[in-house]
C-alpha cells in the first residue's frame, strides 16, 4: 500500500521529466526548421524542477544531512540586524537579487555565435550538476560555521597559505570583473548620445533619492523608489529628444576613450562618497528595475512566443567565430560562465545569506533553487540573442578588423558566411533602436537590448517603441554595472588593503585616510588600466577580456568546489564526495585547458604569446600589421598580450596550488579515523 | 479579507526591502523588547542609517552583489 503510494507520488515528476526530455529533443534534434523559443523555456524549466525535486533532495538528505532541528547562526546570534531568521521566500529574493548581475545576461549572448544549442545544453546541465551544487554547498558549509566568508573557510579547513592564495585569487577576479563590466558599458555608450544622457541622468536621480531618504523622509525606500523609477523612464524619453536635437546630441556624444576616462574618474570619486548619497539609492533603483525587467521578459517571451532565427549550430563551433576565438571545448564553457556556474556566488553564499537562514533545511531552496533561477535568466538571454536576425547579431558583435567598418562591407562579409543580411536592414534596424549605427557593439549588452526591445515592444502598447525599449534595456544593464563598479571598487579596496597589510601592516588600517587612499587608487588604477587597454586595443577588448573573466570566474568556482570536497572528506562523508569532485574536476579541466590554450596556442588569434611574438617580430622588422594602424597601436597589442599572459599564468598558479592543498588536506583527512572538520557544535533550536 | 490584504501588503513590503538588504524594523523592535528590555531600540531612522552603512560601507571586503 505504502509502496504503491510512493510510486504514485513520483508519477507527476516522471511526466514532467518526459515533457522536459521531449522539449529538449525538439530543441536538439530538429534541423532546418524554425523552432519556437518556448521549446527551450519548457525544456529548461521542466529539467530544473526535476533536478530540484530529486538531485538537490539527495544532496540535502544524503550528502549534507541537513538537520532541521539544528539552530542556524541567525537563530543563535539573532540581533535583529545582521543575524535575523528570515522567511524563506523573502530570503530567496534577497539572495537572488545579490547573485543575479550582468554575467548571466552577457555570457549566453556571446555564446550564441555557435548557435543556441550548445549554450542551452550547457546552461541546463551545468547549473544542475555544478553551479547550483556549488552555491548550495558553500551556503551549507558557511551556515555550519557561523556564516564565515569563503576566504576564512578555506583558511580554516585547508590552512593559512591556501587561504591567502584564495583571497588573492578572489581579488584578481574582482579586478577583471570590474574591467570587463566597465568595458561593456563603454561599448554600449560610445557614440550613443541617447544612452549616455540616460545613464548620466541616473546620477542626479539617485542623489535626489539619497537626500530624500536621508533628510526629507528618512528611510522611506518605497515611495522615493517609485519616484526614481518614474524619473528614470522620463530620462529615457528625454534622452530620445536629446539624441534627435542637433544642438544637444553632440554634447552627449563621446568616444570610447573619453567614456573610459569618465568611468575611471567616476569609480574613484563614487567609491569614496558617503554610501547613502549615490551607491545605496542607485542600488535600490537597479535592483527593483532588474527584478522587474526579468519578470517582464519572462512574461514577454510567454506571450510573444518568438521563433528562434539563429540556427541551432553555426559553422563557428570549429573555433573560427568572429565574436570570440576558440573551439567549443573548452571555450564555450568559459564564455557562458555565470549562467551555468559562477564562482562569485561562493562569496555571496558565504556573505549575508547564511546569517539570515531561519532553518538549515531552507539552504536547499535558497542555494540550489536560487541558482536555478539565475540559470533561467541566462536561458532568457539566450532566447533574446537568438530571436534577432543572425546577420544583425554578427554585425553588432564582430570586431571591425574582421568584418569592415561600413554597412556595405559588413553586410557583404556576413552574408558571405551564410547569414544573409542587406546594408538597408542594418541601417533600418539602427534607426529603429534610435542609434546611428549598430556596428561594432560587442559586449553582449546592446545585442541583448535589441532582443529585449523586440520582445517587449510587441507586448506593450505604443507605436515606434523599439527605440524606447532598447534604451531602457541599455539603462537597466548600465545601472547595475555602475553599481557593481562602485561597490566592487569599495570591496576591492578592502581586499587590497588586507592583502598589502600582510607586508605593510599600516595599510590594514581602514580608519586611516592615507591607507584608504592607497587602497582606492590602487584598485581603480588596476581595473582602469585593464579597461583602458581593452578599449584602445584595435583587436577589440571583449575578445580577450571576456575569456579571461570566464577563466577566472570558473576557477573560483573550482576552488569553492574543492573546498566542498575537502569538507565532505573531513566530515567522513567521502562516499558522497563525487557530488563536488565531478564538477570540480570538469571546471579544472576546462579552465586549465583554456588557460594553456590561451597561453601557448600557435594561432595568434587565440594564443597570447603567439600574438605578442607575431606583433613584436613585425615591429622589429618595421612592419605595421592590421588592424593596428601605427607603431603605437602595435605596442598596445603586444603589451596587452603579455599582460593577459601574465594574468593567465597567475590564475593557473592560484588554482593549481589550491588543488595541491586540497589533495594534501583531503588525503590527511582520509587517514584520520574520526571527523576533522571545523563545524560549530550542534545546538538545537531553542523552544520558543 | 482586509486583514489578509494588510498582511499580504506587509509581506510584500518586507520582501521588497529585503531585496535591497534592509531587514524588517518591526522584527528588530520585537527582538529588542524580548531579549534586551533594558536597552531602548533604535528609532526607524537610526535603524535605517545603521543598516545602510552596514550593507554598503561595511568594509569586510565582501561584495554586495555579483557580476
Amino acid at each position: 500500500m505504502n509502496h504503491n503510494n510512493s510510486l504514485l507520488r513520483h508519477l507527476p515528476w516522471a511526466v514532467l521529466a518526459i515533457v522536459g526530455a521531449c522539449a529538449l529533443g525538439v530543441v536538439a534534434l530538429r534541423r532546418g526548421e524554425v523552432i519556437n523559443a518556448l521549446w527551450i523555456v519548457v525544456a529548461a524549466v521542466a529539467l530544473y524542477l526535476v533536478a530540484y525535486r530529486y538531485y538537490s533532495l539527495f544532496i540535502a538528505n544524503r550528502v549534507m544531512q541537513l538537520d532541521p532541528a539544528r539552530a542556524t547562526p541567525a537563530v543563535l546570534n539573532n540581533d535583529g540586524l545582521d543575524y535575523v531568521p528570515t522567511n524563506k521566500h523573502i530570503l530567496f529574493g534577497h539572495h537572488f537579487a545579490a547573485i543575479a548581475g550582468a554575467g548571466p545576461l552577457v555570457g549566453p549572448v556571446l555564446a550564441a555565435q555557435m548557435g543556441y544549442l550548445p549554450g542551452t545544453l550547457w546552461l541546463i546541465a551545468g547549473v544542475v550538476l555544478a553551479g547550483a551544487v556549488q552555491d548550495f554547498m558553500v551556503l551549507f558549509i558557511s551556515t555550519r560555521r557561523n556564516g564565515r566568508s569563503l576566504g576564512e573557510l578555506v583558511r580554516e579547513e585547508m590552512g593559512q597559505v591556501p587561504g591567502t592564495i584564495a583571497l588573492f585569487g578572489a581579488f584578481l577576479i574582482m579586478i577583471i570583473i570590474l574591467a570587463v563590466l566597465a568595458l561593456i558599458v563603454v561599448k554600449a555608450l560610445a557614440a550613443s548620445p541617447w544612452g549616455m544622457f540616460t545613464v548620466l541622468a541616473t546620477i542626479p536621480i539617485a542623489m535626489l533619492m539619497g537626500v530624500y531618504m536621508r533628510y526629507i523622509r528618512p528611510g522611506r525606500i518605497g515611495e522615493i523608489s517609485v519616484v526614481g523609477l518614474v524619473l528614470l523612464l522620463g530620462s529615457i524619453w528625454l534622452g530620445g529628444q536629446v539624441a534627435a536635437s542637433p544642438e544637444w546630441a553632440p554634447a552627449f556624444t563621446f568616444t570610447g576613450t573619453q567614456i573610459t576616462w569618465m568611468l575611471i574618474g567616476y569609480g574613484a570619486v563614487a567609491s569614496v562618497l558617503p554610501v547613502w548619497l549615490l551607491l545605496a539609492p542607485r542600488d535600490y533603483l537597479s535592483t527593483f528595475l532588474k527584478i522587474g525587467t526579468i519578470i517582464a521578459l519572462a512574461i514577454g517571451i510567454l506571450i510573444v512566443m518568438p521563433d528562434l532565427k539563429m540556427p541551432a549550430l553555426t559553422q563557428f563551433v570549429d573555433g573560427s567565430g568572429p565574436v570570440w576565438k576558440g573551439g567549443l571545448f573548452p571555450f564555450l564553457f568559459i564564455t557562458i560562465a555565470c549562467g551555468a556556474v559562477s564562482g562569485f556566488h561562493a562569496l555571496i553564499s558565504s556573505g549575508t545569506t547564511p546569517k539570515l537562514l531561519a532553518n538549515e533545511a531552507h539552504a536547499r531552496y535558497i542555494g540550489y533553487g536560487g541558482m536555478l533561477m539565475e540559470s533561467f535568466v541566462a536561458i532568457m538571454a539566450m532566447v533574446a540573442a537568438s530571436v534577432i536576425e543572425p546577420g544583425v547579431y554578427f554585425a553588432m558583435n564582430s570586431p571591425p578588423a574582421v568584418v569592415g567598418t561600413d554597412v556595405q562591407a559588413v553586410a557583404s562579409t556576413i552574408s558571405s558566411w551564410g547569414f544573409a543580411i542587406s546594408p538597408e536592414v542594418l541601417e533600418s534596424t539602427a534607426r529603429d533602436i534610435g542609434e546611428t549605427t549598430l556596428l561594432a557593439r560587442a559586449g553582449g549588452a546592446p545585442t541583448l537590448a535589441v532582443g529585449i526591445a523586440q520582445i517587449l515592444h510587441s507586448v506593450l502598447p505604443g507605436e515606434n517603441t523599439m527605440a524606447f525599449w532598447y534604451h531602457f534595456a541599455i539603462l537597466f544593464e548600465a545601472l547595475f554595472i555602475l553599481t557593481a563598479v562602485d561597490a566592487g571598487t569599495r570591496a576591492g579596496r578592502f581586499m587590497l588593503q588586507d592583502l598589502l597589510g600582510n607586508f605593510v601592516p599600516a595599510l590594514k588600517r581602514t580608519d586611516s585616510w592615507g591607507a584608504n587612499l592607497v587602497g582606492t587608487l590602487g584598485c581603480v588604477a588596476l581595473w582602469g588600466w585593464l579597461l583602458y587597454q581593452g578599449v584602445v586595443d584595435p583587436l577589440g577588448g571583449i575578445n580577450t577580456l571576456w575569456p579571461l573573466f570566464g577563466i577566472s570566474n570558473q576557477m573560483l568556482a573550482g576552488i569553492a568546489l574543492m573546498l566542498g570536497t575537502v569538507v565532505l572528506i573531513k566530515m567522513k562523508r567521502q562516499r558522497y564526495a563525487w557530488v563536488t569532485i565531478v564538477p570540480a574536476a570538469w571546471l579544472l579541466v576546462c579552465t586549465t585547458t583554456a588557460g594553456l590554450i590561451k597561453l601557448f596556442d600557435p594561432n595568434p588569434a587565440v594564443g597570447f604569446v603567439a600574438l605578442a611574438r607575431k606583433y613584436s617580430d613585425a615591429l622589429a622588422a618595421g612592419q605595421i600589421l592590421a588592424p593596428a594602424k601605427d607603431a603605437e597601436q602595435m605596442q598596445h597589442v603586444i603589451f596587452n598580450a603579455w599582460t593577459n599572459s601574465a594574468l593567465t599564468v597567475l590564475f593557473l598558479l592560484v588554482v593549481l596550488s589550491v588543488l595541491f592543498y586540497s589533495i594534501k588536506v583531503g588525503r590527511a583527512a582520509l587517514r584520520e579515523p574520526a571527523r576533522t572538520d571545523r563545524e560549530t557544535p550542534f545546538q538545537p533550536i531553542p523552544a520558543a | 479579507m482586509f486583514n489578509d490584504l494588510g498582511r499580504m501588503g506587509k509581506y510584500l513590503g518586507q520582501a521588497a526591502r529585503m531585496l535591497v538588504g534592509m531587514p524588517d524594523y518591526d522584527t528588530y523592535v520585537a527582538h529588542m523588547r524580548e531579549r534586551h528590555p533594558d536597552q531602548a531600540p533604535m528609532t526607524y531612522e537610526a535603524f535605517f542609517r545603521e543598516r545602510q552603512e552596514a550593507r554598503y560601507g561595511g568594509g569586510k571586503g565582501r561584495p554586495i552583489r555579483c557580476c
